[in-house]
C-alpha cells in the first residue's frame, strides 16, 4: 500500500501535514504525537523580525468553531533559522516553513534567508485577514498576487506554495495567478474573516474586532474551493479548512487535494494528525486501494 | 517531555458551593504530579463547542488519584459541565502550566520558614487551596486572604484547614468589607511573599502593593485560551523583558505561565 504523495518534487511519506499556525514549530505537539508520523509540519508563519502580534483577546469559540486574531506574532525568522529549523531537522518528515510579510521586500528577505536552510518547501502567507498592512492585498487582488509570487519565485531554491485566502469572489482566478506566476503549488484555505460580537457588554469579543474562523464549520467551504481551484489548474493543491478526521481529509483528496492539513483540530485533538493518518491507512485497506494517488481527485463527477 | 495528555476522566462527584460555582471531583492519574497553580482543560460534550475550558487545580488527591476542580459558570461550556453527574466520563487535557514555585526555589539557600500570605478573588480562590496544602506541609504559615462577591464564602472552610483565613466581601455582608488589599493593610499582615489568584485589577493592584513593600509576589493570570499547550499564542501577556520564546514581551498564559513573578509581566 502506497501512501506517499509528491508535492513539487518533494516526496511525503503520506499527504497529512499540520496547518500553519495550529501546530508552532512541532514542539509542543511532539509532547502527544510523533512527528515522525507526519508527512511535513508547516511552521507557524514568521517574517524578517520578530512581530509582537495584535491585542487579546485573540480568541473566541463559535458554533462549530473558532476565531483567532493573533496577528502573526512570531520571533523572526533568525530565530527559526537557530532555534526552530535545527529541532525539526531531528525528525523524518518534511519541513515547511510558512513566511509572512508586509511588503514584497520584508517577504523575499525570509526567502533568501531560508535558502541556505534544510527547509523542504516554504508556503507563503498571503492570505491571514488578522495583518492590517499590506499582505492581505497580494492575496485578494490577483495582479497583486502574480507579481508577489514571480518576485519570490525568482529568488527561492526551495519549491514555492502560495496560501490562498478564501475571502475572494472567484477562487479560481487567485488559483490561476499564482500558476500563472511559477508558484509550485497552492494551499487554500486560509481562515474566512469573522466577527463575534458580546451582547451583555455590546462589546466585540476579540481585540482585533474581527478574526480568521476555522474549525468544522468551515469545511464544507474548504472542500468546494479546494474541488474549484484543483480544477482550474496544474499544481498540487493543499487543502485545508476544518479537517478532523479520516473522512473529512480523504473528502478534500476526493475533492483534489493533493495533500491535506489539520489546524484548528490539533486544539481540539492533540492527537488528530496521527489518527488521520491511521484512518486514511485503513480506509485503504477496507476499500483495497493500492495507492492514495487514486484517491487525488477521485471524484466521480 | 512532562506528559500532557488528553484522556477520559470520570466524575467521582459534582455539587454547587455557592450561586453558579460548582465543586468538581474526578478520578485522574493527573492527581499525582499536579501542583498548585497548574491546570486542566475540559472538554465540551456538545461537539459545536470545540475548545478545552482551562480550570484550576483545586486539590490534588494523590492517595485517592483525584482531582478537585472548582469553576464558575462563565458560559454555554461551563454551564454544560454544571449538568454533569457521577460516574459520568468526560475528557479532559493536562497537565498544564507551570504551578507556583516552591518555597524552597524562591530562597534556595534560606532554610528559615516563611509566612506567606495567598490571596485568591472570586474564582481565583480555588487554586489557594491546593497551594496552601503545599506551603503546609513544608513547613511554613500561611495566611489567606479570600476576596468573594457577597456572603457566599465557598471554601473559606476548607482553606480553614491550613491558615488563617480572612474574607473580605465587596458588599460587606461578611468579613471585612472590600477587597483582599483592604484586610492586608486593616490587618496589618506581614509578608515573606504574596501569592495570588483573581481578576485582572486585583492582580495590578496587588502588583503595585508588592513593589510599594517590596515583598516578592507571584500572580495567577488568565485570558482566553484555545490550544492550552503553548502553539496557538492565543493567551499572551505583556512581559517587561523580552522571553527566549517569543523574542516579543509576549509570554504565553498557558505555557510560560500561568503563574509569574510581578515584576516579570507588564499588567
Amino acid at each position: 500500500m502506497n501512501t506517499k504523495v509528491v508535492i513539487a518534487g518533494v516526496e511525503l511519506k503520506n499527504p497529512v501535514m499540520t496547518a500553519s499556525g495550529t501546530f508552532g514549530s512541532g514542539m509542543e505537539y511532539s509532547e502527544f504525537v510523533d512527528l515522525n508520523r507526519l508527512g511535513a509540519v508547516v511552521t507557524k508563519g514568521v517574517a524578517n523580525v520578530p512581530w509582537p502580534g495584535n491585542p487579546t483577546p485573540r480568541v473566541a469559540e463559535v458554533y462549530g468553531g473558532m476565531l483567532n486574531a493573533i496577528g502573526l506574532q512570531n520571533p523572526g525568522i533568525d530565530v527559526l533559522i537557530e532555534r526552530d529549523i535545527p529541532f525539526l531537522k531531528q525528525f523524518d518528515t518534511r519541513m515547511i516553513v510558512n513566511v509572512c510579510g508586509k511588503t514584497v521586500e520584508d517577504y523575499l528577505e525570509v526567502v533568501e534567508k531560508l535558502g541556505d536552510t534544510d527547509a523542504d518547501l516554504l508556503e507563503i502567507n498571503v492570505s491571514c485577514p488578522n495583518v492590517k498592512e499590506g499582505a492581505i492585498a497580494f492575496g485578494q487582488k490577483a495582479d497583486c498576487l502574480y507579481d508577489i509570487t514571480s518576485q519570490i519565485k525568482a529568488k527561492a531554491k526551495q519549491p514555492v506554495i502560495m496560501k490562498l485566502s478564501p475571502n475572494v469572489t472567484d477562487i479560481t482566478e487567485m488559483a490561476k495567478a499564482a500558476e500563472a506566476a511559477g508558484a509550485d503549488a497552492i494551499s487554500l484555505i486560509n481562515t474566512l474573516t469573522g466577527m463575534k460580537i458580546d451582547i451583555y457588554k455590546r462589546t466585540f469579543v476579540l481585540a482585533n474586532k474581527t478574526g480568521g474562523l476555522s474549525g468544522p464549520a468551515i469545511k464544507p467551504v474548504a472542500v468546494r474551493m479546494v474541488y474549484q481551484a484543483s480544477h482550474a489548474v496544474n499544481i498540487p493543491v493543499i487543502g485545508m479548512g476544518g479537517i478532523a478526521t479520516a473522512e473529512d481529509a480523504i473528502e478534500f483528496l476526493l475533492a483534489g487535494a493533493a495533500a491535506v492539513s489539520i489546524g484548528a483540530m490539533n486544539f481540539v485533538n492533540p492527537y488528530a494528525t496521527v489518527e488521520v493518518i491511521e484512518g486514511i491507512e485503513s480506509y485503504m485497506k477496507q476499500y483495497g486501494i493500492e495507492d492514495i494517488n487514486e484517491l487525488i481527485g477521485g471524484l466521480k463527477e | 517531555m512532562n506528559g500532557k495528555k488528553k484522556t477520559e476522566a470520570r466524575i467521582l462527584s459534582q455539587q454547587m458551593i455557592a450561586e453558579n460555582i460548582y465543586d468538581l471531583w474526578i478520578a485522574s492519574d493527573m492527581a499525582e504530579k499536579a501542583k498548585a497553580g497548574q491546570f486542566i482543560g475540559i472538554y465540551p460534550k456538545d461537539a459545536s463547542r470545540l475548545l478545552p475550558r482551562p480550570v484550576s487545580i483545586c486539590e490534588a488527591d494523590k492517595e485517592k488519584g483525584a482531582l478537585r476542580l472548582v469553576y464558575r459558570i462563565a458560559g454555554k461550556g461551563t454551564e454544560e459541565f454544571a449538568g454533569w453527574k457521577e460516574g459520568e466520563q468526560i475528557s479532559i487535557l493536562g497537565l498544564l502550566g507551570n504551578g507556583f514555585p516552591a518555597l524552597h526555589d524562591i530562597w534556595e539557600s534560606d532554610r528559615e520558614k516563611k509566612k506567606v500570605v495567598l490571596m485568591g478573588g472570586g474564582i481565583g480562590i480555588p487554586p489557594m487551596l491546593q497551594l496552601a496544602r503545599e506551603i503546609i506541609s513544608e513547613g511554613n504559615r500561611a495566611d489567606i486572604i479570600a476576596g468573594y462577591r457577597d456572603g457566599q464564602l465557598f471554601l473559606k472552610e476548607d482553606l480553614e484547614k491550613y491558615g488563617t483565613v480572612f474574607a473580605a466581601t465587596e458588599d460587606g455582608s461578611a468579613g471585612t468589607q472590600g477587597n483582599v488589599l483592604t484586610v492586608m493593610e486593616q490587618r496589618q499582615l506581614e509578608a515573606d511573599v504574596i501569592m495570588a489568584c483573581g481578576p485582572m485589577p486585583m492582580l495590578r493592584a496587588i502588583k503595585r502593593y508588592a513593589q510599594e513593600k517590596k515583598i516578592p509576589a507571584y500572580l495567577s493570570l488568565e485570558e482566553r485560551m484555545a490550544c492550552g499547550v503553548g502553539a496557538c499564542l492565543g493567551c499572551v501577556c505583556k512581559t517587561t523583558h523580552k522571553d527566549p520564546h517569543s523574542h516579543v514581551n509576549n509570554a504565553r498564559i498557558c505555557t510560560d505561565g500561568p503563574v509569574f513573578e510581578a515584576g516579570e509581566v507588564d499588567i
